[in-house]
């Protein structure tokens, strides 16, 4: 590959954080009108990376080159003059602005009477989001599009300034499948107007799709790329990733089950705003001890709502009874449900899983703080034992258990809310997307964790939107399709097809 | 720890000694037992309602009405000490002691902020405008109960509270530091104070950690209420009077303790002992603005601005907050 071909060049590059090494001399290339996608762990320097590219980091060590040319970007919005722009796994929209107003927020053309041309605007904006196949009008206030549409609203902003490296930062977390089918199209347009891709993804199974070579990050590192992707197979992905070959993915032992723990029967949901329309409706599941039965459904099918209506969070609106050991419990607050020995960790969990400025031991008291009292006072030293008990038990990565949340990376977060439910001894657990954005290594221990709580008698609840996760670690799974139960399968029965058959009902 | 972070950890108590240096040389009167006492009977009133509105505000909330609180409060507790409860026409007439009348002035407080507690979590009001709602009404009851003149005289025994002195201390310097030492073991030793900081920091996680976030919201906002009432009785005692436009504007001087003392407005982070250090430093740049014959009109200005360099200092060492 010739000079001509690399536009972005890092050289050399090094980023340190208060004494901790992020980057540590990492010097790669991005091809010309390529899908460049990096790989690595959590932790491995992939963010730290996107950000000096982007110009959110102007200060380290090493040299980047644009088209042959030495840049210093001292801000993001410098990087997009000189067409690098990002497209961060967190969208930033305005909610109650419209598709124009964002598109052209900071750039807005006025007229000879220096008002906004929100004709002009319009016209433009409504031809970039056909390009990107978005046929919603320009007008609409991006607080009422989907998280796929807001996407194509944050692209069409990269587009606007004429971006010729696009950095897509995990793009496919919180969108539909049918969603990255067209992101992958947009992607491949992108291609063929030479605009450079520099990609972030986990999902070791899109990559291939769509990628026309891989550069591994570990440990702050370059460790290598495949240029020859149609040669690659899925081994040697992981490889680049972790070092290490990873055999067997997924386990999941066949366990006795026991009792049935939970029952719901007709648990409905209607919408806040039309009364007659719902997002849970009449679903009716049971879950014996020992066995973790899975909830897969595209995004938008209401699995999050089931979990939050049968947690109580709902409890004003929902219908449905419920029955913990066979007796029927009414849930009207997150606090019943506790009491009842249910925990949740929640499919967002720095909004609403972790209090992120508190250490790790306090969080891991949280929601069982009862067994730390002694005499009507707060015992530090049972506290600590707790801490040291699950920080052990869960392998969670940490200099000491007095480290802020906020600091830990997100599959060492996930083990901590982990923490705190299995502090409390639950009877049945619910998890959802319990492995969002965690590499495959963090994945994996919390895929045995999942069993062992099985094993202990727990009935476990995994909601999640990764077909091989839920087929892998589920005993039993329900489908979902638009608010309803479409089908439910055993592990041996279930396979790829007859699950997306019935998500799609 | 590095230097930095100590630094960081103590800047308070170091920006309070620094002060305490600068006043000495300036003035021969500062550094004097006397003006010290002064100091600390003049802050314990604010003292005790900003370990109140510390808790308040761990919470992400705010209370505005501390200040016509501790009017109505010590009113009542004035009022009830000298006129008792008087009905002729039922042929009723409720004597109170020094301790009844204290007690009815804790029910008052305690009340009207167990209502703004009510009204934030059962009604969703913001705790801004529903204090700033309880600001007025509180005011207005103050008036109604003293009909707009101070109640006085009201003897002996109810000004020790303010004005006494035991085991050579100044009572309001001992009620304070028992409210600071009971507030103190409350947030760092019980649950109820652990719970605080959860709701503060990220009252989803909290609520989803099956915590009862309503009941812990209404007892810090009845614990201000209540707090504001000591404040209140400590004013009212030391006075001899209940002024019907005392406590006016008192609620600023609190947030202002609050916020010196390095307590975060979005919650979830701060101390009482921060609110302490914040209380003297406002207390001893009052007391040696006096001294040094600095015109009212340039201690507020200059006050304004401590609470900015506070805030600045506070950005600073946390940057990544919103």
């Amino acid at each position: 590959m010739g000079e001509e071909n690399i536009i972005l060049r890092a050289d050399n590059i090094t980023k340190k954080f208060a004494g901790v090494t992020a980057l540590n001399g990492v010097s790669l290339n991005v091809h010309r009108a390529k899908v460049n996608v990096i790989v690595g762990e959590n932790g491995a320097g992939k963010s730290t990376l996107m950000k000096i590219l982007s110009g959110v980091y102007p200060e380290y060590e090493g040299t980047l080159l644009l088209n042959g040319e030495k840049v210093n970007f001292s801000s993001p919005k410098e990087a997009m003059k000189s067409g690098i722009a990002i497209i961060h796994q967190e969208l930033n929209l305005i909610p109650y602005l419209s598709i124009t107003a964002n598109i052209f927020l900071g750039r807005e053309i006025v007229d000879s009477f220096g008002m906004l041309d929100f004709k002009k605007m319009n016209q433009m904006a409504k031809a970039l989001l056909t390009r990107l196949e978005c046929d919603v009008p320009p007008t609409t206030l991006v607080a009422k599009l989907r998280v796929g549409q807001q996407q194509q609203v944050e692209i069409a902003k990269a587009l606007l300034e004429d971006a010729k490296v696009v950095i897509m930062d995990e793009p496919t977390s919180a969108i539909t499948d049918a969603e990255v089918e067209v992101l992958f199209r947009i992607i491949a347009t992108l291609k063929k107007q030479e605009v450079s891709i520099l990609y972030i993804s986990h999902k070791l199974e899109e990559l291939f799709k769509i990628a026309d070579r891989f550069i591994g990050l570990r440990d702050g590192k370059m460790v290598g790329t495949i240029e020859n992707v149609s040669q690659a197979k899925k081994e040697d992905l992981i490889r680049l990733m972790v070092g290490r070959d990873i055999k067997n993915l997924y386990v999941k032992e066949d366990l006795p089950l026991g009792k049935e723990v939970l029952r719901v029967e007709g648990i409905s949901l209607p919408k806040h705003t039309i009364k007659s329309e719902y997002l849970v409706k009449d679903v009716s599941f049971n879950l014996r001890r020992g066995e973790v039965l899975g909830i897969f459904g595209l995004m938008g099918a209401g699995r999050t709502e089931l979990l939050e209506t049968i947690f109580g969070l709902h409890s004003k609106t929902m219908v449905g009874d419920i029955y913990i050991d066979g007796q029927e419990i009414r849930i009207t607050s997150a606090m019943d449900a506790v009491a009842n020995g249910m925990g949740l960790v929640p499919e967002d969990r720095k909004a609403d899983g972790l209090v992120l400025q508190m250490p790790i031991f306090k969080n891991i008291s949280m929601a069982s703080i009862d067994q730390i009292v002694k005499n009507g006072l707060l015992n530090s030293g049972l506290e600590m034992d707790l801490a040291h008990k699950y920080i052990g038990n869960l392998n969670v990565k940490t200099s000491s258990p007095g480290q802020k949340s906020e600091n830990l990376s997100g599959g060492n977060q996930q083990k901590v809310v982990l923490a705190k439910w299995l502090a409390s001894t639950p009877k049945i657990l619910f998890l959802d997307e319990p492995t969002r954005g965690i590499d495959v290594n963090a994945k994996n221990e919390i895929y045995h964790l999942i069993n062992n709580l099985a094993k202990e008698g727990l009935g476990v609840l995994v909601v999640s939107s990764e077909l091989p996760e839920i087929m892998a670690i589920c005993d039993r799974i329900l489908v979902m399709g638009t608010s309803r139960i479409t089908g439910e399968f055993s592990q041996k029965e279930a396979t790829e097809d007859k699950i997306m058959n019935a998500a799609i009902l | 720890m590095d230097i930095k972070t100590t630094i960081i950890k103590f800047q308070s108590i170091i920006a309070l000694f620094v002060l305490c240096v600068v006043l000495a040389l300036m003035s021969d009167k500062f550094l004097t037992m006397e003006n010290g006492w002064n100091i600390m009977r003049q802050i314990s009133v604010n003292v005790c309602i900003s370990v109140g509105m510390t808790l308040v505000i761990l919470t992400r909330g705010i209370d505005l009405s501390v200040g016509s609180i501790l009017a109505f409060s010590g009113a009542v507790a004035a009022g009830l000490l000298k006129f008792g409860i008087d009905m002729p026409s039922l042929n009723l007439y409720i004597g109170f002691t020094v301790f009844g009348a204290i007690l009815g002035g804790f029910v008052v407080g305690g009340g009207l902020g167990l209502f703004n507690g009510w009204m934030i979590t059962q009604f969703k009001v913001p705790p801004f405008v529903a204090t700033l709602a309880m600001l007025t009404i509180a005011r207005g009851a103050t008036m109604l109960w003293t009909g707009g003149f101070p109640i006085t005289g009201l003897g002996p025994n109810f000004a020790f509270i303010g004005t006494g002195w035991f085991l050579g201390i100044p009572m309001p310097v001992w009620i304070t530091v028992i409210v600071v030492a009971i507030a103190v073991v409350i947030t760092k030793k019980t649950k109820f104070g652990r719970y605080i900081y959860a709701i503060g920091g990220n009252e989803s996680a909290a609520r989803l950690s099956g915590l009862n976030i309503n009941k812990i919201k209404i007892w810090v906002y009845a614990i201000a209420g209540i707090l504001a009432a000591v404040g209140g009785i400590i004013l009212t005692s030391r006075l001899d009077s209940a002024q019907p436009n005392a406590g006016f504007s008192y609620e600023l001087d609190s947030i202002a303790a609050v916020v010196i003392g390095g307590t975060s407005l979005s919650g979830g982070r701060g101390s009482i002992m921060g609110t302490v250090q914040g209380a003297l430093i406002i207390g001893v740049l009052n007391s040696g603005l006096v001294l040094l014959n600095v015109s009212p009109f340039w201690q507020q200005i200059i006050k304004g601005f401590v609470i900015l360099i506070a805030v600045i200092m506070d950005r600073v060492n946390h940057p990544n907050e919103d």
